[in-house]
């Protein structure tokens, strides 16, 4: 049974995003599919899972949809013409053929939704997660979650937002959306903003997701900030087995890199060194490099700081921000210094931010200005609901002093 | 082919009183260029420019009889200055004529489909 369950998720995308196409309805695509489950359900453990479960449940499906819209005595035209748009061109036959996921995640973070109806939708449609695991996920009740995903289905349909991949005037910053909502899930886990302090389902979630994304893009060719973004969430991913112990964060430095998941380290440095050879450098692509450096060598020790600085000073050309300015002052601290890092922190107008206050106390602590160390760390404490966080900086507020 | 409605709301922050008139001119000059493409693009249905709020009336027959009172129901500062009926194939073809029409009018607009639920 869990099996037919993991299939079912794993397939879930490439399935529903198909039948959307060919029916033009997302309720009618997923409708089409629960019923299919059903049968797979009933027949998968005792036949065994078939060979190509994605085509299985495709074609069972169908004939689902079409059994459920003849007994609502649908008109073919009517549901034709069901509000959403749909992409009937086939495929040229010397051309690529598009992934159909590849459509309904350009429709899913498509930029007239609200960004969390962005994520919900993602998540169900793509990831195949129930409404149900998506609140969880999302602290937020069940039927709140129900509503926000009834609702962002309800645009799609009355405002008519297309289910195509975008024109290529367009591609660079609707990608660029699609590759903000799947980094935001994968920040959810892994800077969970509650008290669980690692969520480890929506990490693995946005990875599976950007991985099928990059599948999904192969015929528009090259896309560098996916393979950037994937990189990137497998280098701060790897690292989670480390990162808390005893319910406390564990810095980078003091990390047992022992612990760290090395398959997914090798992955994500031989993803940046593809990255290079592309020679088309974007945001995710430089932050993959910087923790790319980060899981060089055998300790903190053997980081090299100029490189991570230099890494940062083309970050912030590319997308200058104050918390770029901020984790760039946490690495010239490394090379020039904590008076001169304290000097770019002070400059810096990100007072409720939590991160801002704990570097600022570190950097305070080094300088030996213990009180002014002490009161940063409380502040930073007040800013952060993330429990292994908060353990942390406790700590480390605790044995600031001579 | 679906319609859409592009509402121009005024910003209270502007005060066209004030602008100069080359500005204005200009203003006019664009939007009548936008008005041009759209209808040589056959996107057209349909479009208009409102008179000042303040001749507003509004009508109240809800009730046992008509009620008529001076100026619009809603006291809020932003208010309906025109809009543009136009047909388009879907919501990325709106948004980008909508970005269009914000340019020319230099305001924000609102995109609203019509409902096709009786089609």
């Amino acid at each position: 049974m869990a099996d037919v369950e993991q299939v079912f998720r794993a397939e879930y995308g490439r399935v529903v995003a198909g039948l959307v196409r060919r029916f033009g309805d997302i309720d009618i695509a997923e409708e089409a599919l629960a019923d299919a489950l059903v049968i797979a359900l009933e027949r998968w453990p005792a036949d065994g899972v078939p060979p190509n479960p994605a085509a299985w449940l495709t074609k069972v499906a169908n004939n689902k949809a079409i059994d459920r819209l003849r007994r609502e005595k649908v008109r073919d035209e009517k549901y034709a013409e069901a509000a959403m748009i749909t992409d009937d061109t086939p495929a040229e036959p010397t051309g690529p053929v598009t992934d159909d996921r590849l459509r309904l995640i350009f429709t899913c973070c498509h930029p007239a939704l609200a960004p969390e109806n962005r994520i919900a939708l993602t998540l169900r449609l793509l990831g195949g997660l129930t409404v149900a695991e998506i609140a969880h996920a999302f602290l937020v009740p069940e039927t709140t979650m129900a509503q926000r995903i009834t609702r962002a289905k309800a645009k799609i349909k009355q405002a008519r937002i297309p289910y195509r991949v975008p024109l290529a005037h367009d591609l660079p910053s609707r990608m660029s959306a699609v590759l903000a909502v799947l980094y935001l899930i994968f920040n959810e886990g892994y800077l969970s903003t509650t008290e669980e302090s690692v969520r480890e389902d929506l990490c693995s979630e946005a990875i599976r997701l950007t991985r099928q994304l990059r599948e999904a893009s192969t015929p528009l060719g090259p896309q560098p900030e996916v393979v950037g973004l994937l990189a990137l969430m497998l280098l701060l991913d790897a690292r989670r087995p480390a990162r808390v112990r005893d319910g406390v964060l564990v810095t980078l430095p003091d990390q047992d890199r022992s612990a760290w998941n090395s398959a997914q380290i090798d992955e994500g440095h031989s993803l940046v060194r593809q990255c290079l050879e592309l020679n088309r450098p974007g945001p995710y692509q430089i932050q993959a490099a910087i923790n790319a450096v980060h899981t060089d060598g055998p300790d903190a020790a053997a980081t090299d700081w100029s490189q991570v600085v230099a890494l940062y000073d083309q970050l912030s050309a590319l997308a200058p921000s104050p918390i770029v300015a901020l984790n760039r002052a946490i690495a010239v601290a490394e090379l020039d210094g904590p008076q001169v890092a304290l000097a770019i922190v002070d400059d810096l107008d990100l007072g409720s931010y939590h991160a801002f206050h704990a570097t600022r106390a570190d950097l305070l602590r080094r300088l030996g200005r213990y009180d002014e160390a002490r009161a940063a760390y409380e502040l930073a404490i007040g800013l952060t609901q993330n429990a292994a966080e908060r353990a942390w900086l406790a700590g480390r507020r605790d044995s600031a002093g001579p | 082919m679906p319609q859409y409605m592009l509402s121009v709301l005024n910003d209270p922050t502007v005060d066209f009183d004030a602008m100069p008139e080359t500005e204005i001119k200009q203003i006019h000059a664009d939007v009548d260029a936008f008005n041009d493409a759209a209808r040589q693009a056959g996107k057209w249905v349909f479009a208009g420019g409102l008179a000042p709020i303040e001749s507003t009336t509004t009508v109240d027959n809800s009730g046992e009889a008509p009620v008529f009172t001076d100026g619009p129901y809603s006291e809020s500062k932003e208010y309906l200055g025109g809009f543009w009926i136009l047909s388009f194939e879907d919501l990325d073809e709106a948004l980008e004529w909508a970005a269009r029409g914000s340019k020319a009018c230099r305001g924000r607009v609102e995109v609203r489909p019509f409902d096709s639920a009786g089609d």
